[in-house]
């Protein structure tokens, strides 16, 4: 073929007529979408910044130095400013910069797992409901139900206070509280598909059911499913972060940014850049995974988009 | 109607009947709540003695169906910290907590519906960016961190607001915008999607093509249609928002439910959170319920299914 279209000049080749691959549209579609590309950018320097936090902290997150308390950072028109913490000390003259870097281990670590144990209830409970409807929807939409009258943070706190708190503790209690959306999401997509004629002729094949969820229905709601999955892992940091603050998430000396707003709340009126620092840091942690899980919708399924 | 009422009124007893269990059995997840209520000097015999008078020594069946016989009856039993019935307590601090998300809502609304008509009407303008932006934002942003931001520049930088108490309505308008704001995305999209696709549909049209205002297509015949999942969502958000008070009241200082509850739970005070717990669940039951009844009494649709 390309040689009959390269042996006469002035026709054009066969890459002219042909329309882009749906790989190249696909990529111009990723690279179009700028949000994506900022969601994914920060999400990756924060991932790089938690995996290599040992590394390149200039400090250690736990060594109080009490003589260098409370040092200003770098852009506070302050004498004791100094390069030596870009971002300053904690009240306990613990590095805020080296802080904040193991921070966002926590952060990413609570967020991740709290959601991979939500996103398997969930999406067991929504393909099952959604694959078989009738008797099971019924069933899963009651359990559905009951967990979204429940209040999360309220059970959430209560659940760690009185169970005692450590990172499983809350990571448990949070993927077992925050299924829903997968549930939801999962059981919509699911209906969409389980009537489809591929569906159809794989159980006129006589595949078994498992087969038929695992190879026709999984891989055509994955793209649902990698969205709510990146929009619930927010949700989970968001929940870590005020679980921390209201003092019944991560303990200290642990530097999680919810636990070291909740720290510097006593002095934020005087050095407001203690609860600053940490604040943005979950804002954008939140808002670059948001963005990232709003980017892949937008390139997966851009018929969706309002 | 009325057979579409009933099955979706079953379906909520059954629900908050449920949700009775899970409030109930929570307190008993670390084991036996009378080590948790004892002191740390206390004997055996002091927490067997616990064990008595809390009830604690009868089984768990028992002691769930007498707390939820006397639980409809609007009795929740002595909290533990206070010494008071639990449900005077409770209902003490309520319209606080109630007036609180009254003011949220009404400001998520306010601020989500216009925005959420104007990019509608307009999409891909610059007020749809900004709608969107917001949108993303508000998503994003912890809501104790913006609730001490507010604190630090509305009170203390610009002396515009109070920034703790409930003495006056200024005291109310930071804590609402900080507990409503997490609304609006939510309802500001929905808002969005359903006025796009009823301003798309055959009679706007119409009633465009009959020479009406289109100040009047907009409001008349537009909005009324888009509004009403809208309606329901907000019923949601508000049974969602009374739970997310907890941090917002710690933060301001408001004496309400929320309060209560994080006070409960940092006292270990089990009879409260029990109560407190089905109380918030069974008020968005209700909310539900009310707005499904709603939509089915608007829309007959949905009573078939």
């Amino acid at each position: 073929m390309a040689s009959i279209s390269t042996a006469r000049a002035g026709i054009p080749t066969a890459e002219q007529i042909l329309e882009p691959s749906p790989g190249a549209l696909l990529r111009k579609r990723i690279f179009g979408n700028t949000g994506l590309i900022i969601g994914a950018a920060v999400l990756l320097a924060i991932v790089f910044v938690a995996v290599f936090a040992d590394v390149i902290s200039p400090g250690d997150p736990y060594d109080q130095v009490l003589s260098r308390k409370l040092i200003p950072p770098i852009w506070h028109e302050s004498a004791k400013a100094t390069w030596e913490h870009p971002l300053g000390t904690d009240a306990l003259g613990r590095d805020y910069l080296t802080r904040l870097f193991h921070g966002a281990r926590i952060s990413l670590f609570i967020g991740f797992a709290a959601m991979f144990i939500s996103g398997i209830i969930g999406t067991a409970l929504g393909v099952l409901s959604g694959y078989f409807g009738g008797r099971v929807d019924m069933v899963v939409n009651f359990i559905l139900t009951t967990r979204l009258s429940l209040p999360v943070v309220l059970v959430a706190l209560a659940v760690v206070s009185l169970v005692g708190s450590s990172l499983t503790v809350i990571i448990w209690v949070l993927g077992l509280l925050i299924w829903d959306r997968f549930a939801v999401v999962m059981r919509s997509a699911t209906q969409q598909i389980r009537n489809l004629e591929y569906v159809a002729a794989a159980q006129a094949l006589g595949c078994s059911t498992p087969r038929i969820v695992l190879t026709e229905i999984m891989p055509n709601i994955l793209n649902h499913l990698i969205v709510v999955a990146t929009l619930e892992m927010a949700h989970a940091i968001l929940l870590e972060a005020a679980l921390s603050f209201l003092g019944l998430g991560v303990q200290p000396p642990e530097p999680s940014w919810g636990l070291m707003v909740s720290e510097a709340k006593g002095m934020m009126f005087f050095d407001s850049w203690l609860i600053g620092i940490p604040g943005a840091a979950i804002f954008a942690l939140v808002l670059a995974i948001n963005l990232l899980g709003d980017g892949i919708r937008d390139v997966t399924a851009p018929e969706n988009r309002n | 109607m009325l057979a579409y009422a009933l099955k979706r009124l079953g379906v909520a007893l059954l629900v908050a009947l449920t949700v009775s269990i899970i409030a109930f059995s929570m307190v008993y997840l670390p084991g036996d709540p009378a080590m948790a209520l004892a002191p740390e000097s206390a004997t055996e015999a002091d927490i067997e003695h616990i064990r008595k008078v809390y009830g604690f020594d009868r089984s768990m069946v028992v002691q769930y169906l007498d707390w939820l016989f006397h639980a409809v009856q609007g009795d929740f039993g002595q909290s533990h910290y206070l010494n008071e019935p639990v449900a005077n307590v409770i209902f003490d601090r309520l319209p606080t907590t109630m007036l609180l998300g009254a003011c949220a809502i009404t400001f998520a609304l306010l601020l989500s519906i216009p925005l959420g008509v104007i990019a509608a009407i307009r999409p891909n303008s610059l007020i749809d960016r900004i709608a969107l932006t917001i949108a993303v934002v508000g998503q994003a942003m912890p809501s104790f961190w913006f609730a001490l931001t507010m604190m630090l520049w509305f009170g203390i930088t610009w002396r515009l607001l109070p920034i703790t108490g409930t003495d006056s309505w200024k005291h109310f308008v930071m804590p609402a915008i900080a507990l409503g704001y997490y609304v609006t995305p939510g309802v500001m999209r929905l808002t969005r999607a359903g006025m796009l696709e009823v301003l798309a549909s055959d009679y706007i049209r119409t009633a465009r093509a009959k020479g009406l205002r289109p100040v009047r297509v907009l409001f008349k015949h537009a909005l009324r249609n888009a509004i009403l999942p809208v309606v329901s969502l907000a019923a949601v958000q508000f049974g969602f928002m009374l739970g997310g008070s907890v941090v917002i009241e710690t933060i301001f200082a408001i004496n309400g439910l929320g309060f209560l509850a994080w006070e409960s739970i940092t006292r270990a005070d089990l009879p409260m959170m029990q109560a407190i717990v089905l109380v918030l669940s069974v008020f968005y039951i209700v909310l539900t319920l009310l707005a499904d009844l709603l939509n089915a009494f608007l829309d007959p649709r949905i009573r078939v299914t």
